[in-house]
């Protein structure tokens, strides 16, 4: 029925199932931080998409390419220069962005190469991490924030807020945003504010230039 | 490549074509004479033909002939890829790869392999005869670049009815002719895989391929290259030249794992020049068996051309102009502690790939095996390689045999 009904149903992540469902067949993707090719696989496969991606760890390319796609190992820091401008329809970042150290350089590229950025990432507004920093005083995890403080690849903690002032300074175009509560439930928003900042667990944002 | 005998691009020679008279030989495979009616414009500017070149094939070409993989070898190997060498008696070089069941499948693809320009195992090369003088070529035969190479590969494609090659596959000089397939004919190639390969050869490579070329030179036998009608070639000058580059194609951590500093058949040091370590009778067996199957001016001629590669250079040295708007698919593999060929080169291939947006893949296999890995058994090469041939014959809904 969906895209995601297919063999990677079982491990497609919710904010990838939202971006594959938003992304037009027959166009031109950029996977950025593309790990194991779960979404690129699904996008070339179900949406016939002309799909490439780029990938940090020599691990998640080569199970890439050994499934078929065209998958190169780089750093979206360093790597998206050489593409040209608007080679791609959508550029993605699903759940790399808090990893990312030039934030504004790497949003800049990918709008540079791509007529639009697609953007997930975890909400560090929402409230159960709140509440396990403010009242249990521990770094907080969450399903989209996994990790243990001594082992997280994320440098950058930041809130739906947080995102949206930034893209506002950019001056860039948020065209669309989804939020994701704890439950899975996907919600399309106008504009953040504080209760959906309270709320998200996680977002996607679609994104243009002005 | 232009074909037409009257081209003059005010390069070199124009005029007469350079004839090759294949020298006798009883190797199996598939011989073809090209270049009889439209002698081939080499890119020194002299013109060739007719001459003959060499090939092999396995499996069978499907009715579309859609099915076709064109694999390039390297600098020493030659068309028996998949069989057992009818001159060593060794299994084919890439027999782990190409076969019935294996990662690249005769019984779904018809795979063709033909020995370059310059080669010697049955292709136009120095030890065949020049007919005006009814002896061999040696250093009278002209140069011959990588292009060269590749345009008489796309011959025996035209002459086999071939429109369009599934694959163009090959490590070392063979991932050279897969890039200069995929710049001269990209209409003619669906995907592209160089592997452990590069768009030019870098100083210290021509400075390995100078070492092994004096070599040859300084041996007394080599007599300027006219060694053949004495029945006695340069054997010591080219087996030191193999020796000097098989180190190439290792690891320095390969070699230690492999032979360290232990001893060959003794149990000390013989204040001696003997082969006392086992890396000394390794290289002298390397060299000793290359000699049997190899022509010292073939090793001249073929190290040359990969001296003159450069990609870039035709294209105002902008890497990314020479596939401009390019259809082709590329997979591009190379390998960690491969130092002839390394990450770096592939990458930079990568890059320019990007720059023009070409779909590319690019992944490097960890390994010690150092530049040799691409013709080894290297399970995570065969799986990735495998993986992206079944990705893009499901993307051209390949018609296989099966």
């Amino acid at each position: 029925m969906t895209p995601a009904e297919t063999n990677n149903a079982a491990r497609i992540r919710i904010d990838q199932k939202l971006i594959a469902d938003m992304i037009a067949t027959g166009s031109r993707v950029l996977d950025v931080g593309c790990g194991d090719g779960v979404l690129l696989d699904l996008l070339v496969h179900e949406r016939q998409v002309d799909g490439r991606g780029i990938e940090l760890s020599q691990e998640g390319v080569n199970g890439c390419v050994a499934r078929g796609l065209a998958v190169v190992q780089g750093d979206a820091q360093t790597d998206l220069h050489n593409y040209p401008n608007d080679a791609f329809d959508y550029v993605i970042l699903s759940q790399t962005l808090p990893a990312i150290f030039d934030v504004k350089g790497v949003l800049g590229e990918m709008l540079r190469i791509g007529r639009c950025a697609v953007v997930s990432f975890p909400n560090f507004g929402y409230w159960r991490i709140r509440y396990a920093l403010a009242v249990q005083g521990r770094s907080p995890n969450s399903e989209s924030l996994p990790y243990t403080w001594y082992e997280s690849p994320n440098i950058r903690f930041f809130t739906l807020t947080d995102f949206t002032d930034l893209l506002a300074a950019l001056g860039l175009k948020t065209e669309r945003i989804i939020t994701i509560d704890v439950k899975g439930k996907a919600n399309t928003r106008g504009r953040i504010g504080h209760w959906s900042n309270l709320l998200t667990e996680q977002a996607v944002f679609v994104i243009t230039r002005k | 490549m232009n074909m037409t005998t009257n081209a003059n691009d005010g390069v070199g020679h124009t005029g007469e074509s350079i004839a090759v008279e294949p020298a006798v030989t009883d190797l199996p495979g598939h011989y073809l004479v090209l270049g009889a009616d439209h002698p081939m414009r080499l890119v020194s500017g002299q013109l060739l033909g007719p001459f003959t070149v060499a090939y092999q094939a396995y499996g069978e070409l499907n009715a579309d002939k859609s099915n076709a993989i064109l694999v390039c070898h390297a600098l020493t190997g030659d068309q028996y890829v998949a069989e057992t060498h009818p001159v060593t008696g060794r299994p084919g070089w890439w027999e782990k790869l190409v076969g019935p069941g294996q990662t690249i499948n005769t019984d779904d693809y018809f795979v063709i392999c033909v020995n370059v320009l310059a080669g010697c195992m049955g292709s136009a090369g120095p030890k065949d005869i020049d007919p005006h003088t009814g002896k061999q070529f040696g250093l009278n035969f002209p140069l011959i670049t990588i292009t060269d190479m590749v345009a008489a590969q796309k011959l025996v494609v035209d002459h086999l009815g071939i429109t369009q090659l599934f694959a163009v596959i090959g490590g070392s000089m063979g991932a050279m002719q897969a890039l200069v397939w995929a710049e001269r004919y990209p209409e003619m190639v669906y995907c592209a895989i160089p592997i452990a390969g590069a768009a030019r050869h870098s100083a210290q490579n021509i400075a390995f391929h100078e070492v092994g070329r004096q070599a040859i030179m300084a041996d007394p036998k080599w007599s300027g290259g006219d060694y053949y009608d004495k029945n006695d070639s340069p054997e010591r000058g080219l087996a030191v030249a193999r020796m000097a580059a098989h180190i190439t194609y290792l690891s320095d951590s390969a070699l230690h794992t492999k032979f360290g500093r232990n001893l060959q058949d003794r149990q000390a040091i013989t204040f001696g020049f003997d082969a006392d370590f086992q890396i000394e009778s390794y290289l002298r067996h390397q060299g000793r068996s290359f000699v049997e199957r190899f022509d010292a001016n073939s090793y001249l001629y073929i190290t040359r051309a990969m001296d003159y590669f450069d990609l870039a250079a035709e294209h105002e040295d902008t890497l990314s102009s020479a596939f401009k708007d390019s259809p082709v698919r590329f997979c591009l593999i190379s390998f960690t502690s491969d130092w002839l060929f390394p990450t770096s080169e592939s990458r930079r291939i990568v890059h320019a790939l990007n720059a023009v947006a070409a779909s590319v893949s690019f992944v490097e296999i960890d390994t010690e095996s150092g530049h040799d890995a691409f013709l080894l058994d290297e399970p995570e090469f065969f799986r990735i390689l495998g993986g992206f041939l079944h990705g893009a014959s499901d993307q051209r809904k390949l018609a296989t045999l099966s």
